[in-house]
């Protein structure tokens, strides 16, 4: 008998364990799937990104996957309903690789559509493509060139100076956000190695040029005649890297067509293939 | 008082034109662009090494002369560049008023403060993943002119990229990766044209030459290294032999300005080891061509070796030197060819002037009259000399005008027991047939591939040796023995000193008149490559490429 209570006592406590780790299992499930869904998506998607990864889907995906992304059965693009993807992770990598043994192939995408389409599949239900402005890139290049000065500092396939960054592949590179964040706050969107710096040598000469690498003891930069000069920090009196740049913000001065039809214009710029 | 003012404003004008314009020529000069009459005059600033070679006759000698056999055993190292890639490390770069221009495995370049080594950007080029180049995804350099540099791509793309900021300014693929075409070699600038040749002769490709506009990438000319039907040539393939002739161009041509004329060596028939499915000569396999480089169109040829069953590639690098020839002035090339020969051409026309071995040979008893190889078949399962990777192979040879010697790296009594089968053509698959082995059964062949940190073959099989040789004989003035086999290339100074390394990873220097060991430096790596020299702030520099890293020399700063 108390062999028989000590096994029921064991049974009844084998099952409370069981129902502790249940539980403590669901909890961590429960917290586990949480953590992972806040990290599953990006907290907001760019109204730019969006609108240049419709484009995109209606050129390369809606054939397939249908214009309100439901062609395939099972498959809900703008609900979320995926066979193979839940994070915007996995989603550029099926974008990248593909499903092998559907009729999803490999697409190679640059980093800037992968962003695009990402940020479109995420909104496609709510996307009204009526809203906005649709950008023309002709028109983009001519504001480029003319009305806007940009062509006055920038490179674009072996053409225009060198001293600010080079655009050939800026829209391979870029996402359209960020090129509209760069166009409208430049400062604030500028990559560190971009940065303008400014050198006084020991003998008083003073260089200034664009900032294309750094370390320790020396600092290599383009300066404003285009040279490549590589500087021995020991040797100057002053080194100063600007946090400003020499590019200006064009917010206030370029309305929202123009901005539509420049980013339009940047994001065809996809180097040489 | 209008008039007075006037005058003072014009004056004030002319003094800022004045200003303006002694800043034009300044940044002018500081801005040099590198033009082809600097290309044609690299000699004449030897701070700078503008082409693969060092300059068009492909000398590899420098006039550099502050680093000399009383000081060179106080070199250190300056700077490393560590490459991103664990292949094969084949570069030369170049150096440009203070920049060199690197390339790394398969098609990066790298732009450097040639002082200390610190880069100022990266071009990366993304390679087709159809690319599959026989020997190695390598690169050997790029070529520049003006603010321009060119490469030529693994998947048989010859880029443009801007040599201030790495971008890409034009891109044109020359041939189909995917069957075999693949180029390696560092481009050459003739004028205004960039010149390369296709790799790709273990595919069964069919080997051309052919040049390029450098501003806008347009294909100006193009020769045929297997003649097609119609071109002369021809005649030398049976049937449709030479549609899969290969004759490949691995490595950078030289140019004569005076001549102007440019020269080629040129690869294997395909297949490589199987004659009897090739019968005739097969050119313009195993030849050097020497080609107008505006036309594109053959001035003459000289065959190394017909209806070659041995892949003695003539891929080396055409070697020119004007010397005294018999009492009067010649315009000479000379050439160490992959099948143990050396040759001394006329370069203005081709003819044969001289040969004989320069390593062990019995492929062949000699040379005829015109240089024609008397084939001295060995029987079957017998070795043939020298083996599959030639008495010598693509690693650049230098000349000396001060010593007058001819520098070679050398794989010596080193042999293959060649055994030819039949195969069949198919794109992008090897087209070789052979099945080769090593004349002591069981034992690794020392083949032309990397090696590892143990050296794990057999010494019977052959050794490495940089040699010098009288150029007009071609016998041996001197040479300095290597345990492992020689893979790299050679540069002579005009302070008499020799550089070179080879598969055991030693950078050595060498008195150049008398072979004697003066430096010797473990890099760790094999060294694949040719070593280069320039000047920065009146600083001599020599540096290579060893293992995955490129290293550079200088003497020690005084007070240090």
């Amino acid at each position: 008998m108390l062999f028989l209570i000590q096994r029921s006592n064991a049974r009844l406590w084998q099952r409370r364990k069981f129902a502790i780790m249940l539980a403590a299992a669901l909890l961590l499930c429960t917290f586990a799937s949480g953590v992972g869904r806040a990290q599953d998506r990006a907290p907001t998607y760019a109204p730019a990104d969006i609108r240049y990864g419709s484009q995109i889907y209606a050129a390369q995906c809606a054939a397939c996957h249908g214009p309100t992304g439901t062609q395939i059965g099972g498959v809900d693009l703008g609900g979320g309903q995926l066979r193979r993807a839940t994070s915007d992770q996995d989603l550029r990598t099926v974008l990248a690789n593909g499903i092998p043994g559907t009729a999803m192939p490999p697409f190679r995408f640059d980093p800037s559509e992968v962003t695009a389409i990402v940020a479109y599949v995420r909104n496609m239900r709510n996307f009204d493509s009526h809203a906005g402005l649709s950008g023309d890139a002709a028109r983009g290049r001519a504001w480029f060139e003319g009305a806007g000065g940009c062509a006055n500092c920038h490179r674009v396939n072996g053409k225009g100076p060198r001293v600010a960054p080079d655009l050939s592949e800026i829209g391979a590179l870029r996402s359209a956000d960020f090129l509209q964040r760069t166009i409208l706050d430049p400062a604030g969107a500028m990559l560190p190695v971009d940065r303008p710096v400014r050198a006084v040598s020991k003998d008083g000469k003073v260089i200034t040029g664009r900032r294309l690498n750094e370390d320790t003891y020396s600092v290599q930069l383009i300066d404003e005649e285009e040279h490549l000069l590589s500087l021995d920090k020991s040797k100057l009196r002053e080194y100063t890297v600007l946090t400003t740049t020499t590019m200006p913000s064009y917010k206030g001065k370029i309305n929202d067509q123009e901005m539509a039809d420049l980013i339009a214009y940047l994001l065809t710029l996809k180097g040489l293939r | 008082m209008m008039r007075e003012m006037t005058s003072r404003k014009l004056s004030r004008q002319i003094c800022r034109g004045l200003l303006l314009a002694v800043a034009l020529l300044i940044a002018g000069a500081m801005n040099a662009q590198v033009t082809s009459e600097r290309l044609k005059r690299a000699a004449d600033e030897p701070q700078n090494w503008l082409t693969y070679s060092g300059g068009y006759m492909s000398q590899r000698f420098t006039a550099l002369k502050q680093i000399d056999n009383t000081n060179v055993k106080n070199l250190e190292l300056k700077w490393v560049f560590q490459a991103q890639s664990l292949q094969k490390f084949e570069t030369t770069p170049l150096v440009v008023d203070g920049i060199m221009y690197l390339t790394q495995s398969p098609n990066d370049i790298i732009a450097l403060d040639a002082k200390t080594g610190r880069a100022f950007w990266v071009y990366h080029y993304a390679t087709a993943p159809e690319a599959r180049p026989c020997c190695g995804i390598v690169n050997r350099g790029v070529a520049i002119l003006g603010d321009t540099l060119f490469m030529a791509t693994v998947d048989a793309h010859l880029v443009a990229v801007d040599a201030r900021n790495g971008h890409a300014i034009w891109n044109d693929k020359l041939a189909e990766p995917a069957a075999g075409y693949a180029m390696t070699m560092a481009p050459l600038v003739v004028k205004d044209k960039v010149i390369v040749g296709v790799a790709g002769g273990e595919y069964g490709i069919r080997g051309f030459i052919a040049a390029f506009d450098p501003h806008s990438g347009k294909e100006l000319w193009r020769f045929n290294t297997v003649p097609q039907p119609g071109e002369p040539g021809h005649e030398t393939w049976r049937g449709d032999d030479w549609k899969h002739g290969s004759a490949a161009v691995w490595l950078t041509g030289s140019y004569d300005p005076d001549l102007n004329l440019t020269y080629w060596g040129t690869g294997n028939p395909g297949p490589d080891w199987n004659p009897g499915q090739r019968p005739g000569d097969n050119l313009y396999s195993d030849c050097v061509v020497a080609l107008d480089p505006d036309s594109g169109k053959l001035k003459w040829y000289f065959q190394f070796t017909p209806n070659d069953p041995y892949d003695y590639d003539s891929v080396q690098i055409p070697v020119l030197a004007d010397m005294d020839w018999n009492g009067a002035a010649r315009k000479l090339m000379l050439w160490a060819n992959r099948n143990g020969f050396y040759y001394v051409l006329d370069r203005t026309n081709g003819k044969f002037l001289t040969g004989g071995p320069f390593a062990k040979v019995n492929w062949a008893s000699g040379l005829d009259a015109k240089g024609r190889p008397i084939p001295t078949p060995q029987p079957p399962g017998k070795p043939t000399f020298p083996g599959i990777q030639g008495a010598t192979n693509w690693y650049s040879p230098s000349f000396s005008p001060r010593t007058g010697l001819f520098y070679i790296s050398t794989w010596e009594n080193y042999s293959t027991v060649f055994t030819g089968v039949d195969v069949d053509y198919r794109e992008g698959l090897r087209y070789t047939g052979g099945a080769n082995a090593a004349p002591i059964a069981g034992a690794d062949n020392p083949a032309g591939q990397r090696s590892g940190p143990v050296n794990t073959y057999t010494e019977a099989l052959g050794r490495g040796g940089v040699i010098a040789v009288d150029p007009h004989t071609g016998k041996r003035k001197w040479s300095f023995e290597l345990h492992d086999v020689n893979t790299s290339g050679i540069l002579t100074t005009a302070s008499d000193l020799l550089f070179s390394g080879g598969r055991e990873g030693y950078f050595q220097a060498l008195d150049a008149r008398t072979g004697a060991l003066l430096l010797k430096i473990n890099l760790g790596g094999e060294i694949i490559a040719g070593p280069i020299s320039f000047e920065i702030d009146g600083k001599q520099y020599v540096s290579i490429a060893s293992g995955n890293s490129y290293f550079v020399f200088g003497l020690r700063d005084a007070g240090n």
